[in-house]
């Protein structure tokens, strides 16, 4: 039983349970969100609903898995496959706890940012292959969010990595023992919790697939686990847009020693799931042109005035 | 632009907040089976035939209510027993064209026809839909209790001569001269 970092039994935990987490987390925002709509949510399945993700699960499995006759078969099916790997490789740099991660990585957060920006190829090439105009427009719109945003959520986090000097989420961590990031970098918080939001498409920026606007966006001609694989992504991308903030501002697995580090790490990653819910119930959805004149117009230079106040603080000091 | 900007903030935060007190708010939802609704004496669901006090069913299969129906969900077709009270031979009502207007147990002369709170008449089968007399005829009398059409209608019929019945004169005879 070795569970070091890094050994195959740390790995095959952490992915298993990340994977886990994100089709709980399915069931877990329907009731979410359906309390905040005071209406209850499923709650038929077992006890209060808790076996709705293996209903979804058994549907999910058994639908026909249909591939359009008119869609470029390769892209269409390695697509979805992309954003999964990509999403669950980011995983590998996240420190847990100070015994529980996959790699030690001295270029964690360009790692996640570089992963990040690959995900935007799983969109573009969902929608291009699916020679289906929502999807079209969907995955147009996803790259043009992606790229806008993928700016100032580097820049963002650049304040917390001039205030520790390293790129090493564990070193970031740790050198937050005597106070969280969150309170010399709040800007940057609220900057990279935007710019989170916008990367994983969820609500109020889940622009590319507006089902209002246009049907499901890029993943209109997807079904079966294929569009399983979309979902559950976004859902792990949810998780780890949250294990991030938590690393980055809120002192990682760090708490007083009455729990584990790695339930401090737990509840600090799930109270920023809950409050991703929560913008999804509560905020709508900005106009396309609006979300970017905000990205590009406000918060760019926001995030830049941020990093060169807190250069200037650092060197001050 | 200071001032917008910080009261778009508050105004998104403050929709945050409200948003969130709501997870400690009583819930409308009703969980329908578990949780029947009160339902209305009056409510107009499932169609039914009652019978008289006596037992005896009420329908004299008159048609007016066949008539009276707007999307023509009835038939029947009438029958006439030895003792010369009239009875449906068939009636049959088909529930997948009713749409529980209540003009039949307007229209009915006898409180034969009367609707009743049951809304639960979902089937798998479209046939199903469609009821006979034997499942619309209840044992009870339904929402009157007391009435008989035969006790105080003027129909003559078998133990019951004209001018018998409950609060009905004795019938003139034409004939006679005498006032």
């Amino acid at each position: 039983m070795d569970l070091s970092i890094g050994s195959p039994l740390a790995i095959g935990l952490i992915l298993g349970v990340v994977i886990i987490t994100a089709a709980l987390l399915i069931t877990f925002e329907r009731r979410l969100l359906g309390f905040w709509q005071e209406r209850l949510g499923p709650n038929r399945v077992g006890w209060q609903g808790s076996l709705q993700v293996v209903a979804d699960m058994i549907k999910i499995f058994t639908k026909e898995d249909w591939i359009p006759p008119f869609a470029d078969k390769f892209s269409f099916v390695v697509a979805p496959g992309i954003i999964m790997s990509v999403v669950l490789l980011s995983f590998a740099v996240i420190p847990f706890s100070p015994n529980v991660g996959v790699i030690d990585s001295n270029i964690g957060i360009l790692f996640v940012l570089a992963m990040a920006s690959l995900g935007a190829y799983s969109v573009m090439l969902g929608g291009l292959s699916s020679d289906n105009k929502y999807a079209l427009l969907g995955s147009l719109r996803a790259a043009a969010q992606m790229i806008s945003y993928e700016v100032f959520m580097g820049i963002s986090l650049l304040g917390v990595v001039a205030l520790t000097g390293s790129f090493n989420l564990r070193d970031i961590v740790e050198a937050q023992v005597d106070g969280w990031y969150i309170v010399p970098q709040f800007v940057g918080f609220v900057i990279f919790l935007i710019a989170g939001v916008a990367e994983s498409h969820r609500l109020p920026f889940d622009i590319p697939e507006a089902e209002q606007e246009i049907c499901a966006g890029y993943h209109t001609e997807y079904s079966g686990m294929k569009f399983g694989m979309f979902f559950v992504a976004e859902y792990v991308g949810l998780v780890l847009i949250s294990s991030l903030i938590t690393v980055l501002f809120f002192g990682g697995w760090l708490g007083p020693t009455f729990l584990p580090p790695i339930l401090w790490f737990v509840i600090k990653a799930l109270s920023f799931v809950s409050f991703f819910i929560l913008m999804r119930a509560a905020v709508p959805r900005p106009r396309y042109d609006q979300l970017m004149t905000y990205g590009w117009l406000f918060l760019l230079p926001l995030s830049l005035v941020n990093l060169l106040i807190t250069g200037a603080l650092i060197l001050s000091v | 632009m200071i001032k917008l900007v910080a009261d778009t903030l508050l105004s998104q935060v403050r929709t945050l907040w409200m948003v969130f007190v709501k997870l400690f708010k009583k819930k409308d939802t009703v969980e329908y089976p578990d949780q029947q609704p009160y339902m209305f004496p009056r409510w107009r669901g499932r169609i039914i035939l009652s019978r008289d006090p006596d037992g005896e069913e009420r329908c004299v299969a008159c048609n007016l209510c066949a008539v009276a129906c707007p999307v023509d969900c009835i038939a029947l077709q009438k029958g006439e027993m030895d003792d010369g009270r009239w009875y449906p031979e068939f009636f049959r009502i088909n529930f997948s064209r009713c749409i529980m207007c209540g003009f039949c147990e307007e229209a009915c002369p006898t409180n034969a026809i009367q609707l009743t709170p049951d809304f639960e008449m979902a089937e798998y089968v479209r046939q199903d839909m469609v009821w006979e007399k034997e499942d619309l005829l209840i044992d009870g009398t339904g929402k009157y209790h007391d009435y008989n059409f035969y006790r105080v209608a003027g129909k003559k019929i078998e133990g019951k001569d004209k001018g018998e019945a409950l609060n009905e004169a004795v019938p003139v005879d034409v004939r006679s001269l005498l006032p």
